[in-house]
C-alpha cells in the first residue's frame, strides 16, 4: 500500500505540492491527470525521493517516512520500494539493453551475475525485446527503449512502479506497443501510479483516477466518475479540452479570471 | 643552399635515445595532472564551499601565466621559500610545473565532460536503487570519459611538446641534446629539424593511438 499525507514541496518560493493526501491499495492502478505544471511529475519524484519533500508522511510497503526528519538509511529503503519509468526513457547509454537491467541488480541488490541475467532475459522476453539484448540503447526505436525502461523498472521487483508520461515523447507509431506492455503489467496486479495525457488509455486501465491542478488533488474517483460525471468544475473544464475535437489534445490555456483596470 | 641531409640522418640515433626522457616527463606529468584535474573537477561540479574558490584561484593562476614562468618559479623560486626543497632535481621540478599547469586545463575539460552527461542518467541510476557513488562510477563516469577523451588527448600532445621547455632549467632531454649537437657542429638547421621531426613523429603516433581508442569507446553510442 502507498499512503501519502500532508505532502508539501516548494521550489524556491513557489509551492508546487500543497498538502497532498491519497492512498493506493496493493495491486491497484491509479492514473493521475491534470494540466501542465500542476505538480504531477513532482509528486512522483517525491515518492521516489528524486526530490526531497518539505513536509508530509510517505508510507510505501513496509517503509514509513516522516519526510521532515527522515534519515538516509530510511530514504534508501523507501527509494527501493518504487521504481520510475521516465518520459525520456533515460536508459544507461553506456550499457547494453541487458546491461541496463542487470547492472543495477548486480551493483546494488547483490544478485549474482547469472541470476541477474536470468531475470533480465525473462523480463526482456515479457516486453518482447529479447532479440535486442546485446544492442546499445542508441540502436533502438523510442518504443523499444521505453519497453526496456519498463523492464528495468520491474527488475528489482519494487512494491510499486511510477510512470511519468511514459508515451508522451514517443512517435505516434510506437505509443500502442508501450501502452500494451503497461496494460499487461497492470493485469498482473502490480501496484502502479501512471501520469499520462492519454485519456482513452487512462479510462481503460485505471482502477482509480486522480485529477490534479495547482498542486492540489481536486477530485478522485473511478474512471466512470471522473470521465463521465466529474463533480468539480475544474475537472470538467480540463476534460472538455481533451474531448472537444474528437479526442484531440489541445494546449491548456489559462483563462483570465479577473481583469483589473 | 647548404643543407646536409646526411648529417641530419647521422645524428638521428643520438637524438632518438632522448625520447624516453621526453616521454617520461610527459607521461608522469600527465598522470599527476589527471589526478589533480579530476579532484578539481569534482570540487567544481559539487560546488564544495571554500574548496571551490581555492580551486578557481589555482585554475586561474596556472592558466593565466606562462608555463615557462611557472617552471622557473618552481625550480628556482620554491627552494628560496622552502629551504628543504633545495635538493629538488630539475626533472622533478619540471614534472611539478607541467602537471600543475596541465591539471588546471584538465579540471575545466573534466568539469564540462561531467556536466554534459544528462541528469536523467543519474536519476535513473538512483531510481533503480543504486547509491549516488555507484551511479557516478558505473554510469556517469564512463560517459564523461568518452566526452573528455578528445580534449584530454590534445592536452597530452601539448605536454609532449612543452616538455622541451625543461631544457631551460638544465634537463637534458630531446631539445637540449639537439641544441648541444647544433652548437658543436654549427649545423643548426639540420639539428633542429631532426629534433622537430622526432616530436612530430611522436605526436602523430600518439594521435593514431587516440583515434583507435576513440573509435573503440564510441561504438556503443553509434546507431
Ligand atoms: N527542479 C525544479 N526547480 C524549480 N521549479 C520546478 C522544478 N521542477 C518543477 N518545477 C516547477 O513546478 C511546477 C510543477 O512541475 P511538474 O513538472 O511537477 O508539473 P507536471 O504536472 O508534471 O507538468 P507536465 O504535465 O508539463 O509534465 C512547474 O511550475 C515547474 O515549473
Ligand atoms: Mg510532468
Amino acid at each position: 500500500m502507498i499512503k501519502v499525507s500532508g505532502l508539501k514541496k516548494a521550489f524556491k518560493n513557489t509551492e508546487v505540492l500543497k498538502d497532498i493526501n491519497f492512498e493506493v491499495k496493493d495491486g491497484e492502478t491509479v492514473v493521475i491527470i491534470g494540466p501542465s505544471g500542476s505538480g504531477k511529475s513532482t509528486l512522483l519524484r517525491c515518492l521516489n525521493y528524486l526530490e526531497k519533500p518539505d513536509a508530509g508522511l510517505i508510507d510505501i510497503g513496509d517503509v514509513s517516512a516522516n519526510t521532515e526528519r527522515v534519515k538516509k538509511p530510511t530514504i534508501n529503503k523507501l527509494r527501493m520500494q518504487t521504481s520510475m519509468v521516465f518520459q525520456h526513457y533515460n536508459l544507461f547509454k553506456n550499457k547494453t539493453v541487458l546491461g541496463n537491467i542487470t547492472y543495477p541488480l548486480t551493483a546494488s541488490k547483490k544478485f549474482k551475475k547469472e541470476e541477474a541475467v536470468e531475470i533480465g532475459e525473462k523480463l526482456l522476453g515479457q516486453v518482447g525485446i529479447l532479440d535486442k539484448s546485446k544492442q546499445y540503447p542508441v540502436a533502438l526505436s523510442g518504443g523499444q527503449q521505453q519497453r526496456v525502461g519498463i523492464a528495468r523498472a520491474l527488475a528489482a521487483d519494487p512494491h510499486a512502479i511510477l510512470f511519468d508520461e511514459p508515451t508522451s515523447s514517443l512517435d505516434p507509431e510506437w505509443v500502442g506497443e508501450v501502452l500494451k506492455v503497461i496494460s499487461d503489467i497492470s493485469k498482473k496486479e502490480k501496484t502502479m501510479i501512471i501520469v499520462t495525457h492519454e485519456m482513452d488509455f487512462a479510462k481503460e486501465i485505471a482502477d482509480r483516477v486522480i485529477f490534479m491542478a495547482d498542486g492540489h488533488i481536486v477530485e478522485e474517483g473511478t474512471p466512470e466518475e471522473i470521465f463521465d460525471n466529474p463533480e468539480n468544475e475544474r475537472t470538467r473544464k480540463f476534460l472538455r479540452k481533451y474531448t472537444n475535437h474528437s479526442g484531440s489534445i489541445e494546449e491548456e490555456t489559462i483563462e483570465p479570471e479577473l481583469v483589473t483596470v | 643552399m647548404n643543407f646536409d641531409i646526411g648529417y641530419m640522418i647521422e645524428i638521428l640515433p643520438q637524438l632518438l635515445v632522448y625520447i624516453p626522457i621526453t616521454l617520461y616527463l610527459a607521461i608522469v606529468s600527465m598522470i599527476i595532472a589527471v589526478v589533480i584535474g579530476g579532484v578539481l573537477s569534482l570540487i567544481l561540479v559539487n560546488r564544495t564551499p571554500v574548496a571551490v574558490q581555492l580551486s578557481k584561484l589555482y585554475i586561474s593562476f596556472f592558466r593565466g601565466t606562462p608555463v615557462l614562468v611557472q617552471l622557473l618559479m618552481i625550480y628556482f623560486g620554491l627552494p628560496q621559500l622552502f629551504p628543504w626543497l633545495n635538493s629538488i632535481s630539475a626533472v622533478n621540478a619540471a614534472i611539478i610545473a607541467f602537471s600543475f599547469n596541465t591539471s588546471a586545463y584538465l579540471a575545466e575539460i573534466f568539469r564540462a565532460a561531467l556536466t554534459s552527461v544528462d541528469k536523467g542518467q543519474t536519476e535513473a541510476a538512483i531510481s533503480t536503487g543504486l547509491t549516488y557513488h555507484q551511479a557516478v562510477w558505473g554510469i556517469v563516469l564512463p560517459q564523461a570519459v568518452r566526452n573528455a577523451v578528445p580534449a584530454t588527448g590534445n592536452m597530452f600532445i601539448g605536454l609532449i611538446k612543452n616538455s622541451s621547455l625543461a631544457f631551460t632549467i638544465g634537463v637534458t632531454e630531446l631539445l637540449a641534446q639537439g641544441k648541444l649537437l647544433a652548437t658543436a657542429t654549427l649545423q643548426f638547421f639540420e639539428a633542429y629539424l631532426a629534433v622537430g621531426i622526432i616530436y612530430w613523429g611522436m605526436t602523430i603516433l600518439y594521435s593514431w593511438m587516440q583515434k583507435w581508442y576513440e573509435a573503440k569507446i564510441n561504438k556503443p553510442y553509434e546507431a
